[in-house]
Parts: structure tokens; C-alpha cells; sequence
């Protein structure tokens, strides 16, 4: 676990990782394959364009009225969580979030955690914080135990294993557990089953995520498939949630388009197989659930995000992965060339709050500006404008003071000349007939190398007369120039 | 300074001078597009949970006890926990008496922590009763209490459940609504719409992944 990278670490070498990615055909099949599934699979789980756009806009009306009034929104949940029994803890950053945590784990001397799927403990790579304290932290997650054993990072926030096929799993179950290979994927599940089942049983502390917290009610609520999330966060004595301080929403009725607009974008689900909602610990005279149920709400950059009224719509996500489904870049290079933990679309326009841009500062670009992740999003965020608004930031003039952390990483001095050569080449008509007349006179000279765009392309060379003069002959040859 | 007093003290910088947006939540869009004629419901909710492998028989409250002991039979099941306490536990427990069922009716009646080894590797089967259903998603609602706890519909590798036909509504904005879930939620609340499973490896679908391999519905439409 110690092998992996931590996300404020990044060497900002995004095309290096490309370049790997676009040469392996397992890894680019793997991707293309279930992309083209997920993709279909929403398809069809919104036949009615007329009931989708109808909830994509009350969804975005939910999560944006929601962070216009985040702050009171935060401390009702906070009151009623507290009513209910939920110890709320606050945290600026991820080392203050992991500190919270294993101040929880240590004062029941716990050992051993499992973890139902968690992105916000992905931030924080709590895994290791907690490892190197001596505490195992066990992934549940069907995909994110398989990620986990091999020392690697999820690829996709919602199938973390996406870029492994079940021969691959196979082996990997093959040499870490000594069990029989085998590529009969129920199989390879069970051997899962088995060996996470013991481990729920164990475990001193069960942690998650949240999908929403409801104010109204004190409520955290989780959706997942398995199974696991229910059991990390029911099995064990004690249970502490993670997650950011935009997943609050205001009323309980709110999740019911919210889950809707979820697990239909997410994979193509009317529903996932649960629902969880915890409102509080174990009563008196309950039998079974945690005794012990903590809320850490985490910072991390969100509310430099929530400072600047464009980028707060990066607060509106879900975390659906709707948007990196749709990707053609994505779909071409996978999750983990954005070396990041959250990849994709998504993953570029938050990851400059958290990281700074300046450790991601080819992400803004490396887009085709398609729309197709603005188009499926189910809180309509505006993606690609938020990824041209970072192209700007990420040119600004480094000494100035910048609007988004770590902006200013691509300025470059001689592109700035160049284009304050062409704005004046451009808006002064002598120097640029002048320019023409050059240009076209000292063809033979125009350089022969262009930075990377002759490395897969000829040399641009002037034409032997320009268009202006052409056009003038063209026009004193058919009965003279428009007056 | 505390991180509470900072974040909220930055998220108030940050909404100086603006106003909260006013609450637009349209209640349209998540019912209507989500009614069936009363006499659809089943189907629709049948139609739903059979597609994500859920067993669903529609039954009576006089017979329901009878198919519980063949669906056990036919596993070659040798126990299941049920909860004595409520009316359908009582039931169940009189008529597996009476016909000198030989399959072992457990009850959860003490805290986990006293028996968890062996709910987690002994139990084979639960049967539970529900809070209701939902049509529109093919949902079953389960509020755990005392008798019912909250992993007695989750560790047992097979899940009977009770549903009366008249507790199901059409979409869950109904059944929220209609009974005031937001004056007060119990410390947990389940919607459960098929048996545990995942797509974790190459998007193929496997069930009984740490929850139950088997959900099976009775539905009581006399009830």
C-alpha cells in the first residue's frame, strides 16, 4: 500500500501516462468494452427524454439551492445529527481528517477496519494513514478489494476495478491468496465473499462514505449493490462516515430524485439493490447496529471551490461518473493516467481545489470540448465551460493573485509576446498588408521546424500570393473593386 | 481558530450579499411519471424484482407459512431465524409445530455481539416481515426494531420477506409523504430491491456478494 501515490505527490507528467495507456490494447479494450455497456445501460434507463431533463433540472435545482444556503444547511445536520445520537466532527484537511479518525479507532484500541466504498477516503488516502499506525484498513468493495491487493488505485469512481479483466483478477487471487485460478467470475466473487465475510465479522470499526446527508432528518444515507456497505456500517461497534461538506441536502424528499438521477446515471439502475438511510446508533433496545456512529465533514479545497460563484457548481456532483463514461478521452486512456483519485471530466474541474492546478496542468486541455459530459450530467454541471474557464487560469500571470490554487502553471513569457505580436499584427491594416507582402515574398525561409506540431505534421508554408491579393486580381479582372 | 468556525466562516465570505435560492422541489416529476392502477402494482413490482433474480409468489395470509416450509425443503434449509414476537413470527412457528417441520426456527433475541459467529456462519435463512413496497422500483422497505434487527435481512445467505399487497405504493415520494417519514426515521431504514450483488469484474453481473445470494418475496394479497 505504501507504493502508492499520493495525490498531492503528482509529477505532472499526464502525457507520459497517455502515451503508456494508448499503447496497451488489454487496458484500451477493457475500457472501450464497459464504457460502450454503461453507456447503453443509461441510455435505457432514461426512455423518456422529456422525465429526464425534468429531473436533471430539479436535480440541479436541489444541489444548487442547497450550497446557496450551505452553510445554515451544515449546522442544522450538525444539530440534528448530534440530536440523534451522530457525533459530528469537522476537519479542514485530510490530515486533520485522518487524525479525527484514528482518534476514534484508538480510543476503542480497535485494529482492524473495513471500509465500504469511499471516495472521500480516497482524498484522504486513509488506507495508508491508518496502515502506518499500525491499523489494517480493508477495502469491501468488491472492486475496491481487488484494487487494494494489488497495491493500485481505483480507475473509475464507481467500478474501481474496471481496468482489470477476470483473468487478471484470477491471478491476482491466485498469487496473493493461493486460491485455484479460475476466470468464472461468480467464482472469483465468491472467494471475495468468504474472505471479506470473516472480516466484517472482526472488525473494530466500519467506515463509508455518504451519498446525502439530510438536514431535515439527521440522515446519512448510502446506496450500493453488494452489500457491504450495510455490513461495515451495521456489523461493527463502531461506525464512522466520511464525506465532504457539499453532500448535504436540505429535506428528506430531496433524495428521492437525487438517488433516482444516481443509480439510473451511474449504471443504468431504476434503483441500486440497497438504500441505506442511518439516522442514529444503536438504541437501548436495539440488538445489533454500531453502538458508536461518527460524521467527519471534510474541507479539502471545497471551499476555495465554493469562493468563486462559476466553480461552486463542481459542489453540485453526485459522484454518478456519468461524465467519464461519456468520455471519449477517458474511454482512451483510462483512470489512472489522470494520476489522480478522481479522474475524468469530474476529475479535472475538482482536483485544482484540492491539489492545485498547477500539479494537473494539462487537464484542463486535454479535452476535445465535445460536451458530451455536460450533456449527461445528472446535476448539470457545465463541464466544459468550467474546463475552459481552467485554460484560462491555468495562462494567468503568475505574479498576479490567482482565483483558482496553483493557477498560472502554463504561462508562458513568449506566448504571451506571441500573441500581443498577433493582436497587433491583426488590428493595424499596414503593418499587416506589410506582413503579407513579406511573408509571401520570403516563402523559402518560413522555418522549417514548429515546435510539437511538426512532429506529426509538415511544416506550414506560405502561399505563393495571399488570398487578399488574389481576390484584388480576381475583382480588376471581373469589371473592378467593390466601391 | 476551530475547522467548524473556519469552514463555515469561509462558506459565509463566500454567500455575502446573496440570497438562499427559494426551495423549487417539484413533486410532479417524481410521481407522476410513477402511478399504476392499483391492480398493476404487482406486476410491476413483480416484473421489476424478478429481473434483478429476486423469487416473488403471491400468496395468501392463510398459506404463506406452508410455502415458507416448501421453499425451505427444496434448499434442503435446516434453519431460519424469524422473529417469534411479531404476528407472522407466531404464525410461522405454530404451523412449523403443527406439521412437525423438521427445518429449526432461531430467534434473534439477543444482542449480536452475543452470538455473532454463529449468525455469521450458521444461520442459513431469515424471514422478515416489511414496511411496504414500491412499484416504481420493485423496492421492499424494511425498518429494522427490536425483533427485526437491522442484519437479520442481511447476513443470512437467503431472505424470505412478507409484503402485503395493500402496503404497496406507487413510487417512494408516496409512501414518504403518506407517512410522515420526516417527523421521525428510525436509526435505520432499508430499501432492498434484490438479492446482494456486483459487476465489480467486467461488468458481469454476479449475485450473493456479501449480503444475501437469495431474496424471495411472499406477497400476501389478501392482506
Amino acid at each position: 500500500m505504501s507504493q502508492r501515490i499520493p495525490v498531492t505527490e503528482l509529477t505532472p507528467d499526464f502525457r507520459g501516462r497517455a502515451e503508456e495507456a494508448l499503447a496497451d490494447g488489454q487496458l484500451r479494450e477493457n475500457f472501450r468494452v464497459a464504457m460502450d455497456s454503461l453507456m447503453t445501460k443509461r441510455a435505457n434507463a432514461f426512455p423518456d427524454a422529456d422525465e429526464r431533463e425534468g429531473l436533471r433540472e430539479l436535480g440541479n435545482r436541489i444541489k444548487a439551492g442547497a450550497l446557496s444556503r450551505l452553510p445554515d444547511l451544515l449546522e442544522q445536520l450538525e444539530q440534528k445529527l448530534t440530536e440523534n445520537g451522530i457525533k459530528v466532527h469537522w476537519a479542514e484537511t485530510i490530515e486533520e481528517a485522518n487524525n479525527l479518525v484514528h482518534d476514534i479507532i484508538e480510543a476503542r484500541k480497535g485494529s482492524q477496519v473495513v471500509k465500504g466504498k469511499s471516495m472521500v477516503s480516497e482524498e484522504m488516502e486513509m488506507n495508508d494513514y491508518l496502515a502506518e499506525r499500525g491499523i489494517e484498513c480493508l477495502e469491501s468493495d468488491m472492486g475496491e478489494y481487488i484494487v487494494q491487493l494489488d497495491n493500485e488505485k481505483p480507475s473509475h469512481i464507481i467500478m474501481p476495478a474496471i481496468h482489470k479483466n477476470a483473468r487478471q483478477v484470477s491471478k491476482l487471487f491466485h498469487d496473493k491468496l493461493g486460491e485455484p485460478e479460475t476466470e468464472d467470475v461468480n467464482q472469483l466473487i465468491q472467494i471475495g465473499r468468504r474472505t471479506l465475510r470473516r472480516k466484517f465479522m472482526e472488525a473494530d470499526v466500519g467506515v463509508s462514505g455518504v451519498n446525502f446527508a439530510v438536514a431535515e432528518t439527521g440522515t446519512l444515507l448510502l446506496v450500493e449493490n453488494e452489500g457491504n456497505g450495510r455490513m461495515s456500517t451495521t456489523a461493527p461497534p463502531v461506525h464512522i462516515a466520511v464525506t465532504g461538506i457539499e453532500k448535504v441536502v436540505p429535506n428528506l424528499r430531496d433524495v428521492v430524485p437525487l438517488v433516482s438521477l444516481l443509480t439510473r446515471s451511474a449504471l443504468g439502475q431504476p434503483i441500486t439493490t440497497y438504500v441505506n438511510l442511518i439516522s442514529g446508533p444503536r438504541k437501548p433496545d436495539e440488538l445489533d447496529g454500531p453502538e458508536e456512529v461518527h460524521l467527519v465533514l471534510l474541507d479539502n479545497g471545497r471551499t476555495g471551490a465554493f469562493a468563486d460563484a462559476q466553480m461552486r457548481q463542481t459542489l453540485n456532483c453526485i459522484r454518478c461518473g456519468a461524465c467519464m463514461n461519456h468520455c471519449p478521452v477517458y474511454t482512451r486512456v483510462g483512470g489512472h493516467t489522470y494520476g489522480e483519485v478522481y479522474p475524468g471530466p469530474i476529475g479535472k474541474i475538482i482536483t485544482p481545489h484540492m491539489a492545485g492546478l498547477d500539479k494537473v496542468p494539462d487537464h484542463p486541455s486535454a479535452s476535445s470540448l465535445c460536451g458530451a459530459c455536460g450533456e449527461v450530467c445528472p446535476v448539470k454541471i457545465p463541464i466544459p465551460e468550467l474546463l475552459q474557464r481552467l485554460r484560462q487560469e491555468n495562462v494567468k500571470d503568475p505574479e498576479q493573485p490567482q482565483q483558482v490554487k496553483g493557477g498560472g502553471a502554463k504561462y508562458s513569457r513568449t506566448e504571451r509576446w506571441i500573441w500581443r505580436g498577433w493582436q497587433m499584427l491583426n488590428t493595424r491594416p499596414a503593418l499587416y498588408r506589410s506582413f503579407l507582402w513579406a511573408a509571401t515574398r520570403f516563402r523559402a525561409l518560413a522555418p522549417k521546424k514548429a515546435g510539437p506540431w511538426t512532429e506529426n505534421h509538415s511544416a506550414p508554408v506560405p502561399a505563393r500570393r495571399s488570398l487578399h491579393d488574389l481576390a484584388a486580381r480576381h475583382l480588376d479582372q471581373n469589371g473592378g473593386r467593390p466601391s | 481558530m476551530s475547522a467548524r468556525g473556519n469552514i463555515l466562516g469561509k462558506l459565509r465570505d463566500s454567500l455575502a450579499g446573496t440570497t438562499p435560492r427559494p426551495d423549487e422541489f417539484d413533486e410532479r416529476l417524481v410521481t407522476k411519471p410513477w402511478r399504476y392502477a392499483p391492480g398493476d402494482r404487482i406486476a410491476r413490482l413483480r416484473s421489476l424484482m424478478e429481473a434483478v433474480h429476486t423469487e416473488v409468489h403471491q400468496c395468501r395470509s392463510d398459506n404463506w407459512p406452508e410455502l415458507v416450509a416448501e421453499l425451505l425443503n427444496k434448499r434442503n434449509l435446516t434453519n431460519l431465524l424469524c422473529a417469534p414476537a411479531k404476528e407472522h413470527g407466531r404464525a410461522l412457528q405454530a404451523y412449523f409445530e403443527a406439521t412437525e417441520q423438521r427445518v429449526e426456527l432461531l430467534a434473534y433475541d439477543q444482542p449480536v455481539e452475543a452470538w455473532k459467529e454463529e449468525l455469521f456462519w450458521n444461520v442459513e435463512a431469515s424471514l422478515t416481515g416489511t414496511l411496504g413496497g414500491i412499484a416504481a422500483t420493485g423496492t421492499l422497505v424494511l425498518w429494522p426494531d427490536r425483533h427485526e434487527p437491522r442484519l437479520m435481512s442481511l447476513v443470512p445467505p437467503v431472505h424470505i420477506a412478507l409484503l402485503k399487497a395493500s402496503e404497496i405504493h406507487d413510487n417512494l415520494y408516496d409512501m414518504m409523504v403518506s407517512q410522515d417519514w420526516a417527523a421521525g426515521l428510525p436509526t435505520n431504514v432499508l430499501l432492498v430491491s434484490g438479492p446482494s450483488k456486483t459487476a465489480d469484474i467486467e461488468q458481469v453481473l454476479a449475485y450473493g456478494a456479501h449480503g444475501p445470494r437469495e431474496l424471495i418475496v411472499l406477497v400476501l394479497e389478501d392482506a
